[in-house]
């Protein structure tokens, strides 16, 4: 019987082979997605144990972990929430959403590989690892003058350091308090998640950066008379035509101006003259004549087409690919297609004022440890060169002139020279325009880039309606600045 | 069949001793350990506990020494290391769920353990030869069948977790199945070895393999019907492959006639095909091991995917004893005690347990190949590869091999049942053991020829 016993032990050897493969399969080869799944509680649970990184805002954290005695070992807690929502996003069952939270996820987690000789001391030393904080470039004052001259207006608002592209702030409106979805029971998070997902004003979007971009209106016309000045056959005296209607070539349309009437009452305006009154017939022109290839390399050496990250990646903003004549005239003075978020413009406001020179947005200034020492700061980039010293200061000249003596008296400081561009964005027969002010202070030294847009906030076929709401708030955010 | 030795084996129960205390080093080890990345400090019972098992596991081995001086010496340190993680592990849950020691499942685990021991010191002392054994080879038979069935009985079979494996009597639980693997283990080695010239010489051949005439299919088709009764009416597959494969495993050593494997395979592989078209439990279970993850099984039981991720979380070198989450998983401390061990002690871990595992089965094997008599022979033979094929059931049932079953890893899980069953089983291991390396009795020494003088021719 000693042969079958044998072969028993061949079918035994078997047996436990089978064990430690599939034993290899599950802890070796399939472990990171069994660990990666989103239902593995082990998972959830491990990185709420750790202690994630803070989100500061000046010295203030507006997100930070507060120990707990459930099972969580720590809560997610946010300051301000609703001011700062859409920079921090939230933390909770369904992971990282929005914000640095999301972005930066690695870092607050302590997992990123930027941290890996502090994890391997915390092996050593015994300390229980914990995420980085973040310290972002925003100021506060500026965050709620744009916050607050917001109010309740579906909106956004971004503020740009122009010589460094450091973000001040970045505002979007409606808010939402992150603090109901990032707590411990899971009931009330997902009800209260799922009822912010199904909010028509949708203020899990952040505008500023993402969301369904608006059209600019003449706001674009800042890139358009960029266009003009680069190409060389222009300047700022350079005489256009200034009719109150412009006729459109193979359309039986025309393209009005705002009030219907002549932007002068010779029918002919200065460049200059045509952007501080925002004249769409001269742009309009000015635009068929550049062409759309001048027209969509100027935009994009604001950044159009790119998706930056500041870390949040922001939807490229976009001239359109294919235009004909009437629609290249209607782009020009940022109508059709063109789309932009309003990071776009505050970078465009930025480039004319650091000298043609636009930097790369960021908002996260420093990455602390533990320790406190500073694993990365932030380096200034310079992201392209939109136009030369000598037509961003032209521009700057002009831009100047429309808040002196144009549409956008309202943003006027003071003491300060301002330069800006008020714009009023048409999005559809019988529905009020999107308001936009782009601007920049002071004009000789600048310190801070605006753009802001209020949904629905101008009325369409008014120029200064736009000016007049979204200029204003400009102003609150630049005087925030300069005190 | 016999082992022809001219050197004189040594009892090895020396190596046993050392062994020993060294499984019982590394239990206390586990359990310092665990104190201290739990709570930051060494356990309070330390010492009580830790001097409480060295005293049971070296009590067993004096009975070792007295009774049984030539026993294998290494299955007692791998029992005693067995049993003792499985302690620690238990009490590791018990702190996890919050149960204190005093009311904990690790403290009921060792008094059960204690009795075990003890009442596997008392087989050793009763059965003096395993020979003995065979006398009941039918009334093993009657109680191993009786025990089988009995869960079945209304009143007081009782059903967790859905399958009827348990009895219950008062707030007594018991798995009866446990101790029925022996008594029919006994049983089929005594019948196997009554009939095995029958079952092997007469046939027909087909295929090159020689099958045997029907009305020898008798016993075979009996312990199918029994097999099948299990999986069909207790709806547990795991009893039901454990039974018939020691059945057909023992029947090819007794008979060396591989036409039973086929047999037996085909056997199993068509009933549990048919049970599974006609049964709602057969086949969830088969959902449930084939498609995990998918949300109809989610939805009827997410514990085998909670095991996974718990083992996934453990990965290589595990989370360290104290430090993982294995009571996210149900029956952490029982029938996922397995995963419970690769979240905290990591693959390397769980594959050091399945070597212990492995070895002891292997030792057992061995004693089967040394022992002189054929009944010995079948029953250690049985014996080792019934925990060969347990192991194989509830590891294969935890890792997806096979499907999810509800029976216990030897040793490790908590469950008096089990845990007397198992010790019992090496008890009797024990026993051949120490008869297959016995040295015979020397002719030359003991004989009365060599009790005579020896005439010496001298030569001039």
């Amino acid at each position: 019987m000693n042969t079958p016993v044998r072969r028993l032990s061949f079918l035994v050897a078997a047996l436990f082979a089978a064990l430690l493969v599939s034993t290899t399969l599950i802890q070796y080869v399939f472990a990171s997605d069994l660990n990666g799944r989103p239902d593995n509680r082990r998972t959830l649970l491990a990185t709420y144990a750790r202690e994630r990184g803070e989100i500061l805002v000046g010295q203030n954290p507006v997100a930070k972990s507060v120990p707990t005695d459930d099972e969580f070992k720590y809560q997610r807690t946010y300051d301000d929430p609703e001011l700062y929502a859409h920079v921090t996003g939230f933390y909770s069952f369904f992971g990282a959403v929005g914000g640095l939270e999301q972005s930066e996820n690695s870092l607050l987690s302590g997992a990123s590989d930027k941290l890996f000789y502090r994890r391997v001391s915390d092996l050593f030393t015994g300390r229980r690892p914990s995420g980085a904080t973040l310290e972002t470039t925003l100021d506060p004052a500026v965050q709620k003058a744009a916050a607050d001259g917001l109010g309740d207006a579906r909106g956004a608002a971004v503020a740009l350091d122009p010589k460094t592209g450091a973000i001040l702030a970045m505002v979007s409106n409606p808010s939402f308090d992150p603090n109901t979805v990032a707590g411990h029971d899971l009931g009330t998070v997902d009800k209260n998640y799922q009822a912010l997902t199904k909010e028509s004003d949708r203020p899990l979007v952040n505008r500023a950066i993402g969301g369904d971009l608006y059209p600019p209106g003449s706001v674009f016309k800042v890139v358009t008379a960029a266009a003009a000045l680069s190409s060389g056959d222009y300047a700022a005296d350079s005489e256009l035509p200034g009719p109150a209607e412009l006729d459109l070539p193979l359309t039986d349309t025309t393209l009005p101006n705002h009030d219907g009437g002549a932007c002068s009452p010779s029918g002919k305006v200065s460049l200059e003259q045509a952007l501080v009154v925002s004249c769409n017939t001269a742009f309009g022109d000015l635009g068929m004549k550049l062409g759309a290839d001048a027209l969509r390399e100027q935009a994009a050496k604001f950044g159009f087409g790119d998706a930056p990250s500041v870390p949040m990646r922001v939807t490229p903003s976009s001239v359109p690919a294919e235009l004909d004549q009437p629609q290249l005239a209607q782009s020009a003075i940022g109508q059709y297609d063109v789309r932009v978020t309003p990071m776009q413009m505050a970078m465009v406001a930025a480039g004319v004022a650091n000298q043609g020179v636009v930097m790369q947005p960021y908002l996260v200034q420093s990455v602390i440890g533990s320790d406190l020492s500073v694993i990365e700061s932030a380096e200034p980039t310079e992201l392209s060169e939109a136009v030369t010293p000598e037509v961003a200061s032209t521009l700057t000249d002009m831009m100047v002139a429309v808040v002196d003596d144009g549409t956008g008296r309202r943003a006027q400081i003071s003491g300060t020279k301002v330069a800006g561009k008020t714009g009023t964005a048409e999005h559809g027969k019988g529905r009020r325009a999107h308001a936009w002010f782009i601007s920049f202070a002071p004009a000789d030294d600048p310190k801070i880039a605006v753009a802001v847009v209020v949904e629905d906030g101008g009325t369409a076929g008014s120029e200064t309606s736009g000016g007049a709401v979204a200029a204003p708030i400009a102003k609150q955010m630049m005087e925030a600045r300069l005190k | 069949m016999s082992v022809v030795s001219s050197v004189a084996p040594r009892s090895g129960r020396t190596t046993e001793l050392v062994l020993t205390l060294d499984a019982v080093a590394i239990v206390g080890l586990a359990y310092v350990n665990l104190g201290l990345a739990t709570t930051g400090s060494v356990p309070p019972g330390l010492a009580a506990l830790g001097l409480g098992y060295l005293g049971v596991a070296l009590a067993f081995h004096v009975v070792l020494r007295w009774r049984a001086s030539y026993a294998d010496p290494l299955i007692l340190p791998i029992v005693t290391l067995l049993n003792g993680l499985g302690l620690v592990m238990i009490h590791r849950v018990d702190i996890a769920e919050g149960r204190d020691i005093s009311d904990g499942v690790a403290l009921r685990q060792l008094m059960w353990s204690t009795l075990a021991v003890a009442i596997a010191a008392a087989v050793l002392v009763v059965v003096r030869d395993h020979r003995l054994l065979r006398r009941y080879t039918f009334l093993a038979g009657a109680v191993g069948f009786a025990l089988l069935l009995l869960p079945l009985v209304p009143g007081i079979g009782n059903q967790q977790f859905g399958a009827r494996i348990w009895i219950r009597v008062g707030s007594f639980s018991f798995q009866p199945g446990e101790i029925a693997k022996l008594a029919l283990a006994v049983f089929f080695a005594g019948y196997l070895v009554q009939t095995r010239d029958a079952l092997s010489v007469a046939g027909r051949k087909v295929l090159g393999m020689t099958f045997p005439r029907a009305r020898d299919l008798l016993p075979i088709l009996i312990a199918w019907l029994a097999s099948l009764g299990v999986l069909v009416f207790e709806k547990d597959l795991g009893s039901s492959l454990l039974f018939f494969g020691l059945f057909v495993a023992m029947l090819y050593v007794a008979t060396e006639r591989v036409s039973w494997i086929a047999i037996g395979l085909g056997l199993f592989g068509a009933g549990a095909y048919v049970a599974y078209l006609i049964f709602g439990h057969v086949q969830t279970r088969v959902l449930l091991w084939l498609h995990t993850f998918s949300p109809e099984a989610l939805d009827t039981s997410d514990q085998l995917a909670k095991g996974l991720m718990g083992m996934a979380a453990g990965g290589m070198f595990g989370t360290g004893l104290g430090r993982g989450r294995p009571d996210l998983t149900y029956l952490a401390e029982s029938d996922f005690i397995i995963p419970s061990f690769g979240e905290e002690l990591g693959m390397i871990g769980l594959f050091a347990i399945l070597v212990l595992y492995a070895l002891l089965v292997e030792r057992g094997l061995r004693t089967s190949l040394g022992t002189r008599d054929g009944f010995g022979k079948l029953l250690a033979a049985g014996l080792s590869f019934s925990l060969a094929l347990q192991c194989f059931v509830v590891v294969g049932g935890v890792t997806r091999v096979i499907p999810l079953t509800g029976l216990t890893a030897p040793f490790l899980s908590s469950g008096g049942s089990s845990l007397l069953a198992n010790w019992t089983l090496v008890a009797i291991l024990l026993r051949i053991s120490d008869h297959a390396r016995r040295p015979l009795p020397d002719p030359a020494a003991g004989s009365a020829v060599a009790e005579a003088r020896t005439e010496v021719v001298k030569l001039p």
